[in-house]
């Protein structure tokens, strides 16, 4: 696999455990950050950030006793690459009310040269008019395109372009791990 | 061109991305800036309002510029010719046409000596791609499924690109399809070349037996004048959909027609506007349909 040499190396750099500490972690940040859950909106971006949204909003209920709306957002009709390489498939953006004068947190697994996020702005300014957004990430690796940074990060982890940190969830993927691939 | 060649998995990506489509329409700002910057130029050959308006909502849905060229204003009058036009138009610097033609088969020549992409959107009796597309995945959209149902086409068979185009994405997608109609207007009657073969049934009332979706198609009063039927009256009496006839199609069976209605003749007022009647919903999906084959015909890679 992998296809960039003879050997691809693994590493685990959060473990299921990892993971679930984080998640509580930024939870609690973000609910201290915005004093309180009341007026939050989370949107989780496709396709990991999405039950990552779920588990912010679900920890947030099981603390503060606040239930957080979640939505999911499609960013691709709003990349800046179609051009160059081509249609993404797109899944419907649900957004579960009206985000005008909320505080939205755009959640996503891997933070890297910021042009989803970028992507990510634009398509939330068009559903109205935010009091804020903040932008939640598992991961932070690096090697930023645009002047952007994440409010609540899981970890920061250094990398190489060459390498890529996979984002596994139990969800999507059937368990829990970030892993970093070099090969 | 057509969907002949289009597999399961392509009409998934189609109605997935049409999804995607139908929520953008639904937003309060529909419009996204997709395709900004890429022009699609509509050219029809023949009347239509619901196809190109249809089109040129899409195009403008994703921000890419439309122009929209009719024969009767254009230099087609003066005598130009179909390719000579639509080099024009390449010349002018568009990404994509949409375009309808009386003759069959026009999209395929228009294709083959030019760059830019081509969308069919009718060509004579031959096929009406957009519309079949349109008409499947509104049955997906009501009945969770397409493998397996049973679909009824009925009326003037013979002069439908839309039956045709839909007998062959039905075929594919797994639906059992009765074509029915007076003998006259059913292909294989007149040694009709190019319809694959499909159960045909003459009776209506036994056609409609257990469907899931009923098809009307539109009478094309403009070409009943080679005697293929006896009278309006007649076809009337036998083959308008009613509500009693309705009846005998599964509870809950959809009825479609791909417009525009000939109210009185295919369909009863009641019918066509009655609770199983999808039709407005038919023109709302083209849109989502055609917003989806714009961004995968224009997105691609360079």
């Amino acid at each position: 696999m992998g296809g960039k040499g003879f050997f691809v190396a693994e590493k685990v750099i959060l473990t299921e455990a990892d993971i679930r500490r984080a998640v509580t972690r930024i939870a609690h940040e973000i609910v201290e950050r915005n004093q309180g859950a009341g007026d939050l909106v989370f949107l989780g971006m496709h396709t990991r950030g999405v039950p990552l949204a779920h588990r912010l909003a679900q920890r947030i209920g099981e603390f503060e006793g606040v239930e957080v709306p979640v939505g999911a957002l499609d960013i691709a009709f709003y990349r800046d690459d179609i051009p160059t390489r081509g249609a993404p498939p797109v899944r419907p953006t649900t957004i579960p009310e009206s985000i005008a004068g909320k505080a939205v947190v755009l959640v996503d697994d891997v933070l890297y040269t910021g042009r989803s996020i970028r992507a990510a702005l634009d398509a939330v300014i068009d559903f109205g008019r935010p009091r804020r957004i903040q932008l939640a990430v598992l991961v932070d690796r690096g090697h930023r395109e645009l002047p952007i940074r994440a409010d609540y990060v899981g970890k920061n982890v250094p990398t190489s372009r060459s390498e890529e940190v996979q984002v596994r969830l139990q969800e999507v993927d059937g368990l829990d791990a970030v892993v970093l691939v070099t090969g | 061109m057509d969907v002949d060649d289009f597999s399961v998995a392509d009409y998934d990506l189609v109605f997935e991305t049409a999804d995607a489509m139908r929520e953008v329409l639904g937003r309060e700002i529909k419009k996204v800036p997709t395709l900004r910057g890429k022009s699609v130029v509509t050219v029809f050959f023949e009347p239509s309002t619901r196809t190109r308006v249809s089109f040129e909502m899409a195009a403008k849905a994703l921000s890419a510029d439309c122009t929209s060229i009719a024969a009767a204003t254009s230099s087609v009058a003066k005598g130009e010719s179909l390719l000579d036009t639509l080099r024009t138009i390449q010349s002018l610097g568009a990404d994509l046409v949409v375009m309808r033609h009386s003759a069959s088969g026009a999209p395929y020549l228009a294709a083959r000596h030019l760059d830019m992409a081509i969308v069919n959107a009718g060509d004579g009796c031959h096929a009406h791609p957009t519309q079949a597309l349109l008409d499947l995945y509104t049955i997906r959209r009501h009945l969770g499924r397409l493998a397996g149902l049973k679909a009824v086409l009925v009326g003037d068979i013979l002069h439908s690109r839309v039956a045709r185009s839909n007998l062959s994405a039905m075929t594919t997608l797994g639906l059992e399809v009765t074509l029915c109609g007076p003998p006259s207007l059913l292909p294989g009657s007149n040694g009709d070349a190019g319809w694959p073969a499909c159960p045909v049934e003459t009776d209506l009332d036994r056609a409609l037996e257990g469907a899931d979706v009923v098809m009307g198609l539109r009478l094309q009063l403009e070409r009943q004048e080679q005697g293929l039927l006896p009278s309006i009256r007649e076809y009337v009496r036998s083959y308008q959909i009613t509500r009693e006839r309705l009846a005998r199609a599964r509870p809950g069976a959809l009825l479609m027609h791909p417009g525009p209605v000939n109210e009185g003749v295919e369909l009863t007022p009641d019918v066509a506007h009655g609770v199983q009647s999808v039709i407005e919903e038919q023109v709302t999906n083209g849109v989502a349909i055609r917003m989806a084959l714009l961004y995968l015909l224009l997105g691609r890679g360079q």
